[in-house]
Order: C-alpha cells, then sequence, then structure tokens
C-alpha cells in the first residue's frame, strides 16, 4: 500500500469508505433532479434554440448578417472559436499532464472538466464550421477525391492544419473521457434498480466486469493516452495560433503566440473549470471531495499560466517598439490607446492584473473570491481574443478603409446560443453522468482521505502496521 | 465446458491481495480478481501479466505517420504539386517541414483510436455486451478471488475451502460456470 506523508492535507475529507464514495456520486443520479436544475436547464435549452435559429437564419441569408465588412472580415466568429478552444484544453490537461504527474488531486475535477472539454471543443468546432457560409459543402476541408481537375486541399495551411488538430484532438479526448467512464458506468449498472436504468447503464458501460487483467490495460491506456494527449494539447492551440502567426498581419504574425495561446487557453480553462465546478459541488454536495485544497491548486496554476500571459502581452508591446517596424509598433499603440483601448484595457485587468491577487493565501483560498475570479477571468480571455483579431485589422494600411466593428443580433444570438448549448449539454451531463471519476477516488482512498490519515473506525496508527505488507 | 468455481469475497484490497500472496504460497493457482478499482501490485501475485497494449499502441502510431507521408507526398509533390509563397513542392524532403504538424495529429489519430478499440476488443467491453462480474458488489466496494477447481487439481474441494477461510473472507461461494 502506498502512503503519502500525513503533513500533506487529505484530498477526500471526512469519515469515508468505498461504499460512501459510491453512494456520495451516485446520489445525484438516482434521486429526483431539484427544482434548480429544471430552471437551469429550461434557461439554457431557450438559449441553445435561439442560437440554432441563429445559425439557421445565418446560413439562409449569408455571413452578411454578421458584423463584418471590408476591412475587419474576421471578429466574433473566431474569437469565439479561439475563446472556446481554450477552454477546451483544460480538460485534457487536467487528465492527461496531471496524471503523467501523478498528481492525485486531480480526481476532484478530472472527470467534469473533460466533459467540458469535449462540450468545449464542439461549440469551437461549429463556428469555423458556419463561417464558411456553405456549410453543405464542409466536407471540401478533407483531402477526397473530386471532380475539380483533382485539386487537393493545401497541407501548407496552418487553416487545414486546424481541421486536423481539432478533429484529432475532439476525437481523442471523447475516447480518453468515455473509457475512464466505462467502469463508473459498471459501478452505477450494478447498483440502479429501475430496469430502464439498467439497460441503459448496461449498455454505456459496455459489460465492464473488472477483473485484474482489464484494470491492468485500463492503467496503461490512460497512462499511453494520457502520453498522446499531453502533446496534442499544446500541438492543437499552437496550430491555433498559427492561424494568426504565419499571416503577415502587423499585430498577428508574432513568434511569441504559439506559448501564449497554449498558457492563455490552460488559464481559461482553467478558469471555467472553476465556474462549472464550483458551482456542481454546491448543487450536488461533494464538498469532501473538492474542497478548498484543490481550489488553491487550481489558483496556483491561474496565477503561473496568467503570470505568463502578462509576460506575453508586455513582450509583444516592447518588440513592437524594438523592432522599429513602424506598422508593427502602430498595431500596438493603436490596441492600447486607439478605439478599442477599453477592450485593451479590460483584458490588461481581467488577465494580468486581477490574478496576481491570488498571490494572497487568503484570496485564493476563499470559494466565493474564486468563483468571482474564474468569471473574470472567462471575460478577460475572450476580450484577449477580440482584440488580437479586430484591433488588428480595423485599421490597415489604408486609412479610407479604416473602420470600427459593430457585432449585430446575430454575431450576439450565435455566441449566446453556443453558451446555451453548451450548458444544456453540461446540465445533462451532470445529471445522468457520474460528475467525478468513483474508480479512481477509490483508489487513492487510502493514501489520501482523511479518513485513513486519522484511522477512523480503525484507531490512530492502524494504517501504518497495515503497511508490512 | 462445465467448471466449478470459488469465488472468495474480500472487503478490502490488502486483505484481498495478503490472502491471495498465502495462497499462491501455498501452490493455489488464483484465476482473477475483480475489483471496484485497480488494486495496485496484485498483478504479479496472481501471474497476471503485464498488457502489451503500448507496444500495440506505438506499431498505430507509426502506421499513422506512414499513411501520412505515403498520402501528402502524394497529394502535395505526385499529383498537383501547388506552389503556395514559392515553397519548394517537388520533393517531400524540402517540404517536410510544413507537413510536420499533419504528421504528428495523424500519428496521434491513429495511435489513440487503434489502442482504444484494441483495448475495448481484448477486454470484451463492447455496446450492449452482458456484464460478467461474479458478483454486483465487486464495481462497488467488495474484492473477488476467482479459483477454478480445474486449475488446483492437486487440492481436494475440502482443501480448497478450508485454506480460503483461512484468509480473512467474508463470503464464500462455490459456482458452477460454463
Amino acid at each position: 500500500m502506498h502512503k503519502e506523508a500525513d503533513i500533506r492535507k487529505p484530498l477526500i475529507l471526512g469519515d469515508k469508505t468505498y461504499r460512501d464514495i459510491t453512494d456520495d456520486i451516485i446520489r445525484p443520479i438516482e434521486s429526483k433532479a431539484p427544482k434548480a436544475w429544471y430552471i437551469l436547464i429550461l434557461l439554457s435549452g431557450i438559449l441553445a434554440l435561439w442560437g440554432i435559429g441563429c445559425i439557421v437564419y445565418l446560413l439562409g441569408t449569408g455571413v452578411g448578417v454578421w458584423g463584418l465588412n471590408k476591412t475587419v472580415e474576421w471578429a466574433w466568429d473566431i474569437t469565439n472559436f479561439v475563446w472556446w478552444v481554450g477552454i477546451g484544453h483544460a480538460g485534457t490537461l487536467i487528465s492527461a499532464v496531471l496524471l503523467l504527474f501523478r498528481q492525485k488531486w486531480r480526481f476532484a475535477i478530472n472527470r467534469a472538466a473533460e466533459a467540458m472539454t469535449i462540450f468545449a471543443v464542439m461549440m469551437a468546432g461549429l463556428f469555423p464550421l458556419i463561417h464558411m457560409g456553405r456549410l453543405w459543402v464542409g466536407y471540401w476541408v478533407f483531402p477526397l477525391p473530386n471532380q475539380f481537375g483533382s485539386m487537393w486541399v493545401n497541407f501548407n495551411s496552418p487553416l487545414l492544419w486546424d481541421v486536423f488538430a481539432i478533429s484529432t484532438y475532439f476525437s481523442v479526448s471523447l475516447v480518453f473521457w468515455y473509457i475512464g467512464l466505462l467502469p463508473d458506468f459498471g459501478t452505477i449498472r450494478d447498483r440502479v434498480t429501475k430496469p430502464l436504468a439498467k439497460k441503459v447503464y448496461g449498455i454505456l458501460s459496455f459489460g465492464w466486469t473488472g477483473d485484474a487483467k482489464a484494470w491492468n490495460r485500463f492503467e496503461l491506456v490512460s497512462l499511453v493516452l494520457a502520453g498522446l494527449a499531453t502533446p496534442l494539447v499544446f500541438s492543437v492551440h499552437s496550430i491555433v495560433s498559427f492561424d494568426f502567426a504565419t499571416s503577415i498581419v502587423p499585430g498577428w504574425h508574432t513568434t511569441i503566440f504559439p506559448p501564449y495561446f497554449v498558457s492563455g487557453a490552460v488559464f481559461s480553462g482553467f478558469a471555467m473549470v472553476q465556474t462549472l465546478m464550483l458551482v456542481l459541488r454546491k448543487a450536488y454536495k461533494l464538498e469532501a471531495y473538492l474542497h478548498v485544497k484543490h481550489v488553491e491548486y487550481m489558483n496556483i496554476v491561474i496565477i503561473v499560466t496568467g503570470s505568463i500571459v502578462g509576460v506575453a502581452y508586455i513582450t509583444e508591446l516592447f518588440v513592437s517598439w524594438y523592432s522599429g517596424v513602424e506598422y508593427e509598433s502602430y498595431a500596438f499603440l493603436n490596441r492600447a490607446t486607439g478605439p478599442y483601448w477599453w477592450a485593451y484595457w479590460s483584458m490588461m485587468t481581467c488577465n494580468v492584473i486581477s490574478p496576481q491577487l491570488f498571490w494572497f493565501k487568503k484570496l485564493r483560498t476563499s470559494l466565493v473570491f474564486s468563483f468571482f475570479m474564474s468569471l473574470i477571468i472567462n471575460i478577460g480571455m475572450w476580450f484577449e481574443r477580440f482584440v488580437i483579431i479586430v484591433t488588428s485589422i480595423h485599421r490597415d494600411y489604408v486609412p479610407s478603409s479604416w473602420t470600427y466593428f459593430h457585432p449585430t443580433w446575430v454575431d450576439i444570438g450565435v455566441f449566446m446560443g453556443t453558451l446555451g448549448i453548451f450548458f444544456t449539454l453540461y446540465l445533462l451531463f451532470s445529471r445522468y453522468f457520474p460528475v467525478l471519476p468513483i474508480a479512481e477516488l477509490k483508489s487513492i482512498l487510502k493514501s489520501s482521505s482523511e479518513s485513513y490519515k486519522e484511522g477512523f473506525g480503525h484507531g490512530k496508527g492502524y494504517w501504518d502496521k497495515q503497511l508490512e505488507h | 465446458m462445465e467448471e466449478k468455481v470459488i469465488y472468495a469475497m474480500y472487503d478490502d484490497d490488502d486483505v484481498l491481495k495478503q490472502g491471495a500472496k498465502e495462497l499462491v504460497k501455498k501452490g493455489v493457482h488464483v484465476a482473477d480478481v475483480f475489483s471496484p478499482f485497480p488494486v495496485h501490485g496484485i498483478d504479479p501475485i496472481i501471474g497476471v501479466k503485464p498488457t502489451r497494449l503500448g507496444i500495440a499502441a506505438f506499431l498505430y502510431g507509426i502506421t499513422g505517420t506512414m499513411l501520412a507521408a505515403i498520402g501528402l507526398r502524394y497529394f502535395m509533390i505526385i499529383d498537383w504539386p501547388m506552389n503556395i509563397g514559392g515553397k519548394p513542392n517537388f520533393s517531400l524532403m524540402d517540404n517536410i517541414l510544413s507537413f510536420i504538424p499533419i504528421f504528428f495529429e495523424f500519428t496521434v489519430l491513429c495511435a489513440a483510436h487503434g489502442m482504444a478499440i484494441t483495448y475495448l476488443l481484448r477486454n470484451k467491453t463492447l455496446p450492449g455486451m452482458p456484464a460478467r462480474n461474479p458478483d454486483p458488489r465487486t464495481t462497488d466496494d467488495k474484492f473477488v478471488m476467482e479459483i477454478r477447481m480445474s486449475e488446483n487439481s492437486k487440492f481436494s474441494n475440502d482443501e480448497l475451502t478450508k485454506m480460503v477461510k483461512g484468509t480473512g473472507i467474508i463470503e464464500i461461494e462455490e459456482k458452477v460456470i460454463k
């Protein structure tokens, strides 16, 4: 038996046994949903339908219904795309990177974060698709034999790399998530009594048995998938940043983009995990499994990535001046002091200044403050993408074509709609799927729970004696 | 083929591990262990060999790299070379830098999915498969050891039961399985 130092804060609080873990996590699935759940899913469902309506209107009429013009030809659509992909990074990062580093606190958040990843990447993928304008020829992004002179897609283009990167990331994350879910579906299958639920969870569990060989394979598959997913996380957002970095637009063609985008993605992803998990924890009474220590760990990741992002912003400013290229310098001067100064300074305040408050232990261990900060960071990271995309192009080389971008109701509607779809999916997930990994929490019970550290039920020191074998 | 099997149930993973160790030392062959979570260290005791899925993943991965290389060479070099910003379009090696992202993505795609599919097939976990754990409590908080009579022919039924009972079990069950 592996035992960790007693000085480490326990990850599972209270006098918990294996049975308690099963009970605590399956309870929300077995019992009736609270009224708040119905209200929330109704609201997000309405928002989702509104968004779908906007998308149908957009596809029927054309992308002209967005506020784009001849100068600003990329705006909210790509901003939303990058924002959602960024959020979609924390899930796999939490599961994969923290698994490689054997961080046991990941079990409090990994399942829900992976679900968040999958839904966020779905929302992200929607934007390039609808932004094509002609969704029905969307399959042209794949290298298919065709009758147009056998033209192939351009494999030198970062936009095509994006197609491969996002689809690989989505499908690998989905598989990673589902393979982890199988044992937990098995637990639910063997426990529920209603015949329909038993049947459905039986199918979902794929007939999981939990024999020694299966667990042996399970652990290796998780490890190798984590090893594959970790560079994938880095590659996906690097490739998203190449969409901008390989162009020749001042403000976009910056070599710092790949690391800057990756840390920004982790930053916003962790913020979104906190927004969702702090609510889930309260609603489903998971305080024993996700407590201040976990939130503190997440806040430390937020300070680190937020500071990397801050250094990147300042480096960009410095290099634009140091380069001596007047267009480059102007692009950044215009960002900070031009018509979009409010967006730039919102970004700076939300992403660079406010996370530094987490240096105070009192603040980073306060759940209310953390929740508030996570919202601020989500907003700040949306502004970051907006600032990069719109302020770099709204004033180009010909002053007569300088413009200001105004979103239309369709721009806003589609974005709100994706929020609606995302929350609808997330609420369904939290109602019918185990929101914490049951099997894995049991595997850390003996090493990291308060009940075993204190020796509840057996008296202190009991487990030290058991260490002999 | 009908076979007699003893299922011994434990309520703690360490007790089970200790019990398995004692039984194996006496020459009993433990066929399998069913547990709600991975019991670390049980595999060498009951003789479960390390899985070779990692090797399979590597093979799927290099297959992916090769497929990507063959595909990109055909699309971009042989069939329809495109002049994009003057980048070399006449040989794979000269153009390979801008193909690396796709090589990488395709390698990961093939390795991950190949391994996942092999994993599901080898575990016989597929949609609609019936649950084959001997007791529904083994996915909750109980641990079950499976001992097959046919694999322990040197012991009599009673001897085996007696030995198993001495390892801190909470329940024992004899079953005839097909």
